[in-house]
């Protein structure tokens, strides 16, 4: 095997490695070297009278374990033979009893274990994920979640909308916004009020005879446009034909509150200030 | 000049007539090839030769895929599909026409087949009631967590030589994480690190693999005896990446939520998901830490919420992210030889099924 800077032997039983004429197990007819055989080192001598016969022509001297008393033996074995031969079987003895202890401390400690990835799994994996990605929509996920938790009570008494729970224990509804419950509620509150008033004159005249309403309402304390009693008797009116629904309150209770509730509010706050004084700032801001 | 055109157009229809002949005879030839049933054969010929469009009629055995030759076995095919589309829009349109007829009578729409709604039956998708299920949540190594006797400690180290993606990602994680400490792993084995860490109370042990200068897995250790789970990791995607994020995670510590864990494993998946979380969140720091189960892969996200008003929430997304994909559970503590695997996943059974999931 040539290299651009070096020759190398491939003879199993070569003492260096390179291909020279000194170290070449063939050329040579007297000959030695180490050889390592699961742990165990021996040493393998060539000499000429056995060059007729091939089988026996390595002569194999098993090395003990002890460094010190391996090198004795190699010297024993190899007195009397060239002293290049001698040093260099030294040396690979030495070699190879350092790499036997490397091995010996490496397989104690953890061995990095590779495993082969597939890349058509991967590829397939990934793409999985990607849809999987896709079909979890986490952002809606985790929304609703914390919604729900919100609902359930979980946070207790920290964020500013616990008066929907009375809403919702009262009205089987989807969740109001919170302008819309405060108007809900005073609009109740208005309404009661109103009812009480009010109720008598319903019975007796038409609803569609508005101007008479309007008269008698001109008497009534609760001052407004013509229209916002309008709407106000047709909240009425919805109120007690329908179970009340927000849809109708939103639509039309927006519009009016602001007159009469502006009297009314004065009511409203003393019961609930606690609760919608920080919403009015919120609103505000 | 309409005659001749008359007769031009005589003579081009003839020729397309041959045309078609030819290919229907060439499709007949190609069938005789085949050696189909002779008599069928002559019927054939005599039926198609009179009425040229409707190919239809061909032996019940035949398949596109008996023609030997590859153009012809195209065309076949090509029109064989492009007929399977002309039918499904008819119908389409057909089904269309009804609903509109019917205006407000018509029926709901069919729901979409969606790969949840086909989800094979799995029959260890957890009951809320199930009796067993709670008792043996509450007698398993979690329910000490569950049952308020010891609060989490968790370690996070790496495998060896982190490279810097791996190192900043195990910090962020002990941001994310209250109570968790980073060490670095010097080459000790995890055999002996763990008898030291369960002497100093540690609950949890994370170690993050890392491959090729990413973490691409993520061994979760429960620590007195517990399972340890093996993970791989995608998707990371570490703070500085992410867009439109707030500020660090404060130390507050975070909520957790779990969805989508069904079936028993998923379940102690979870679990283990929950207690690496001290139990009392705070919730004036509103963060929250989201593990969503979704086709077994979990995702993982760490969000700042606010309330903006009932019915809406603001996410704000801060932390890293990543997914994680469950790769075997072991009922003991970490050891590859002789561990007892409660879980493993096996990629030949599990993954030949889309629509089988087993979180």
């Amino acid at each position: 095997l040539r290299t651009k800077t070096q020759n190398f032997c491939r003879n199993e039983y070569s003492l260096t490695g390179q291909c020279n004429r000194s170290s070449c197990p063939l050329a040579n007819s007297q000959y030695a070297t180490i050889k390592e055989e699961k742990g165990q080192c021996f040493l393998y001598m060539k000499v000429i009278e056995r060059a007729a016969f091939p089988s026996r022509l390595w002569e194999k001297v098993k090395l003990s374990k002890n460094y010190e008393k391996a090198l004795e033996q190699i010297d024993t074995n190899l007195i009397y033979w060239p002293r290049f031969i001698r040093h260099k079987c030294k040396q690979r003895f030495t070699k190879i009893t350092q790499y036997l202890i490397r091995i010996r401390k490496l397989t104690l400690k953890r061995q990095r274990k590779l495993v082969p990835l597939s890349r058509k799994v991967e590829r397939r994996e990934k793409r999985r994920e990607e849809k999987a990605l896709v079909a979890a929509q986490l952002d809606n996920a985790i929304e609703k979640e914390l919604l729900e938790r919100l609902k359930q009570g979980t946070y207790g008494d920290i964020y500013n909308f616990p008066a929907h729970a009375f809403e919702k224990a009262l009205d089987n509804q989807e969740p109001e916004s919170e302008t819309d419950s405060e108007e809900e509620e005073e609009n109740e509150d208005a309404d009661d009020g109103h009812r009480e008033f009010v109720e008598a004159d319903i019975d007796e005249s038409d609803l569609s005879d508005f101007e008479e309403m309007n008269k008698l309402k001109g008497s009534s304390d609760e001052e407004g446009s013509s229209e916002e009693e309008e709407s106000e008797m047709e909240e009425e009116a919805e109120k007690e034909a329908v179970c009340s629904t927000s849809k109708g309150k939103k639509s039309k209770g927006k519009a009016p509150i602001k007159g009469p509730f502006r009297k009314k509010r004065a009511y409203v706050e003393i019961e609930y200030e606690h609760e919608i004084e920080p919403a009015v700032k919120e609103r505000a801001t | 000049m309409a005659a001749s055109d008359n007769e031009e157009m005589d003579f081009e229809e003839p020729q397309v007539k041959g045309k078609r002949k030819k290919k229907d005879n060439k499709a007949e030839s190609g069938k005789k090839r085949l050696k189909e049933k002779d008599a069928e054969m002559e019927q054939l010929q005599s039926t198609s030769n009179g009425d040229i469009n409707t190919e239809s009629c061909f032996p019940p055995t035949f398949s596109v895929s008996d023609i030997k030759n590859k153009q012809r076995r195209h065309f076949m095919f090509m029109k064989l599909k492009q007929q399977k589309k002309k039918e499904k829009s008819d119908l389409k349109k057909k089904r269309k026409r009804e609903r509109e007829a019917l205006g407000d009578k018509a029926p709901p729409k069919p729901i979409p087949k969606t790969i949840e709604n086909q989800r094979v039956f799995d029959e260890t998708v957890v009951n809320p009631e199930d009796d067993e299920v709670a008792l043996d949540e509450g007698t398993d190594e979690f329910s000490s967590y569950f049952n308020r006797l010891t609060n989490p400690k968790i370690l996070i180290t790496t495998s060896d030589r982190p490279r810097g993606r791996t190192v900043r990602f195990c910090e962020q994680l002990a941001t994310v994480i209250p109570d968790s400490h980073v060490y670095y792993r010097r080459g000790l084995a995890l055999k002996k690190i763990i008898p030291q860490c369960v002497a100093r109370d540690f609950t949890y042990l994370i170690v993050v693999n890392e491959d090729r200068k990413v973490p691409n897995g993520l061994v979760l250790c429960h620590l007195p005896n517990g399972p340890t789970a093996h993970f791989k990791v995608s998707n990371v995607r570490l703070r500085k990446e992410m867009k439109r994020r707030g500020k660090d995670p404060s130390e507050h510590v975070p909520e957790v939520i779990l969805n989508n864990f069904t079936t028993r494993l998923g379940h102690s998946i979870g679990r283990m998901f929950a207690s690496l979380f001290p139990h009392d969140p705070n919730f004036i720091g509103r963060q929250v830490a989201t593990f969503h189960n979704q086709r077994d892969y979990i995702f993982f996200r760490f969000h700042r919420y606010i309330f903006k008003n009932e019915k809406k929430v603001g996410l704000q997304e801060l932390g890293p992210r990543f997914t994680l994909k469950l790769r075997s559970l072991q009922k003991g503590t970490f050891d590859s030889k002789f561990g007892e695997y409660e879980w493993v996943h096996k990629r030949h059974e599990m993954d030949s099924c889309r629509r089988k999931f087993h979180l």
